[in-house]
């Protein structure tokens, strides 16, 4: 498969659109998910915007391919991307985690058009995405379910758990996602709780494993469309991103985990971002 | 029909609303053997999913199976299900209002020989604390074909806890179960008794021992959320004071239930149960009943104690 200038070049400005929308979304003063967020933009923009069948008209379109964020903690990442495919409106954004608003601090089914489950307690959501992809072979529908983990959520048990799981239910319409951006809240990854080497570890667990730089929308789209060929067992990405991915300051810093901008790191951000 | 186990009676009611709801899936955890969920992976293999032992898992994969259109039912004993899966369960499918069912099976002490670790005691308190959550709790194996038709109906999560051993039912056949409703199954004016489970059939006892003594009301809470609150003023209404029996810790289950339905016209309560403190392993279940203070006798003296001083 063949990608061209034109296409990546759109997925490219689309990405930088959604990380000023998380920066936006955020504001200034209060704390937010910039780090977590823009590591995994890229990769969530290649999903809404080149991958998945979906119809921000009918969210519940029956043969949707379905997207989970089991790190739901970057939940602006995941509204920003649904207001851009048209979900609902763009300066909606702005009102997050405002009380009474539809776009809560974590994913809400019940509250935002969408979003497929609530996630927001790590390790979860690829459970619920190997659910949803036997519900699919189950009722014979003709599509596939995307599952975004974080590297420092990989220590939850249960993203083992499911890992077995799938490969036991030969479940190859479910794609897992990490964003290995190395950092989490307290530190780098490998110093605070070392998940050691993740591709043997989804191998010897039965996945097929692609390693890409998470960045690269090429690579991205390739690696989803690999995805789509893989019979018979589940697939892997494993995505090398860097934290903060797009705002100078950010990147790389542990403290932009779920850090607070200044009024002159907002606006920088927003520059560097356009 | 006509089973005297509520772990059958569960078993073969999926098996037949299975056969014409395709959208019934079930889920074990390697349980399926005591479960019953073994009768419906020999009906509908395909739509039995065993998910190995791994509660957690299993509890967020029905979630998934619930947003495809499915109505799946989750299988554990009731110390799993609630214990090994409470976050799961919390975020995903109450705070979601998916429709995922959940059996508590083997409930209370009736896994008498496991002991402590297997005996749950915490699961109605659990499950009542959760927002979103229907909790029922059937008198017997009749009533349990009935709640698993009234689960199926009802669009949203809800627990059902099960007893795990053989007794004669108290409740007739076919009677459709309405969720939220306490039902009166002795007329009494004295003492009004409320249990749920088992002890159902022990307060029946207790109220035919004592007739001709004391009249004692006898009221069936198969629901332990939503409560009708009315129906349990109204059914305390008139009775001196209240008795409540349950195979369960007293703190936060079907008591608390109604001690708060009925803290704005209160009656004096005793509440029979497990009195904060966890079960044992026993060579039969009658005798760890026994042992807990959970019979027929236990609820004869306290409604004679409650009459006498009020």
């Amino acid at each position: 498969m063949t990608y061209s200038d034109e296409l990546i070049q759109d997925l490219e400005a689309k990405a930088r659109k959604i990380r000023r929308d998380v920066i936006v979304s955020i504001g200034v003063g209060v704390a937010g998910h910039v780090g977590g967020s823009n590591s995994s933009a890229d990769i969530v923009t290649a999903l809404y915007f080149y991958k998945m069948k979906h119809d921000p008209k009918n969210p519940k379109m029956e043969d949707r391919d379905r997207f989970l964020l089991s790190k739901g903690h970057v939940g602006i990442l995941q509204y920003s991307a649904l207001a851009e495919a048209g979900y609902f409106p763009v300066e909606a954004l702005q009102h997050t985690k405002e009380l009474g608003s539809f776009l809560q601090g974590h994913p809400d089914v019940q509250k935002t058009p969408g979003i497929e489950a609530g996630t927001g307690s790590l390790g979860q959501g690829l459970s619920i995405g190997l659910g949803m992809a036997l519900g699919q072979k189950l009722q014979e529908i003709d599509a596939k379910t995307y599952v975004l983990v974080g590297d420092g959520e990989i220590a939850e048990g249960q993203i083992w758990e499911a890992a077995m799981a799938a490969s036991a239910f030969h479940a190859d319409n479910l794609v897992a996602i990490v964003d290995r951006n190395g950092l989490q809240a307290n530190g780098r990854t490998k110093d605070r709780f070392d998940s050691g080497d993740i591709t043997a570890k989804f191998l010897s667990f039965g996945w097929h494993v692609i390693e890409i730089n998470g960045h690269d929308m090429r690579e991205i789209c390739k690696a989803l469309d690999d995805a789509d060929t893989v019979k018979g067992v589940p697939t892997v990405i494993i995505a090398n991103t860097v934290k903060g991915k797009g705002v100078s300051f950010a990147e790389n810093v542990v403290g932009f985990h779920n850090g607070v901008l200044s009024q002159e790191q907002y606006d920088q951000a927003l520059r560097e971002l356009s | 029909m006509g089973y005297t186990n509520q772990r059958q009676a569960y078993g073969n009611t999926l098996v037949e609303l299975g056969k014409t709801d395709p959208r019934i899936v079930v889920l074990d955890a390697d349980l399926g053997g005591s479960t019953m969920g073994k009768l419906f992976e020999a009906a509908y293999p395909k739509r039995h999913f065993e998910m190995g032992i791994a509660e957690a898992d299993m509890s967020s994969v029905a979630a998934g199976l619930a947003q495809t259109g499915l109505i799946p039912f989750t299988n554990s004993f009731a110390v799993f299900a609630g214990g090994r899966a409470f976050d799961q369960i919390r975020q995903t499918i109450a705070i979601g209002k998916l429709n995922v069912k959940i059996c508590g099976s083997s409930s209370g002490l009736s896994d008498f020989g496991d002991g402590a670790t297997h005996q749950c005691i915490e699961d109605m308190a659990i499950f009542r604390a959760v927002p979103n959550m229907t909790v029922l709790c059937p008198a017997d194996a009749n009533e349990t074909v009935e709640a698993v038709k009234a689960m199926v109906d009802y669009d949203g999560p809800c627990y059902i806890r099960l007893n795990r051993n053989d007794y004669e039912n108290s409740t007739p056949e076919g009677k459709p179960f309405k969720i939220g409703e306490p039902e009166v199954m002795k007329e009494g004016t004295d003492i009004a008794l409320f249990a749920t489970g088992y002890m159902v059939h022990l307060a029946l006892e207790a109220a035919a021992q004592l007739e001709g003594e004391i009249s004692v009301k006898v009221i069936n809470v198969a629901t332990i959320k939503p409560l009708n609150q009315q129906a349990v003023i109204d059914a305390a209404a008139g009775c001196k004071a209240v008795v409540t029996a349950e195979e369960h810790n007293i703190r936060g289950g079907m008591g608390s239930a109604i001690a708060e339905a009925l803290a704005k016209n209160p009656k004096p309560m005793e509440f029979i149960g497990m009195k904060d403190e966890f079960g044992c392993s026993a060579h039969n279940y009658k005798e760890l009943l026994e042992h807990f203070g959970l019979t027929t006798e236990t609820l004869v003296e306290a409604v004679r104690k409650m009459y006498r001083e009020f």
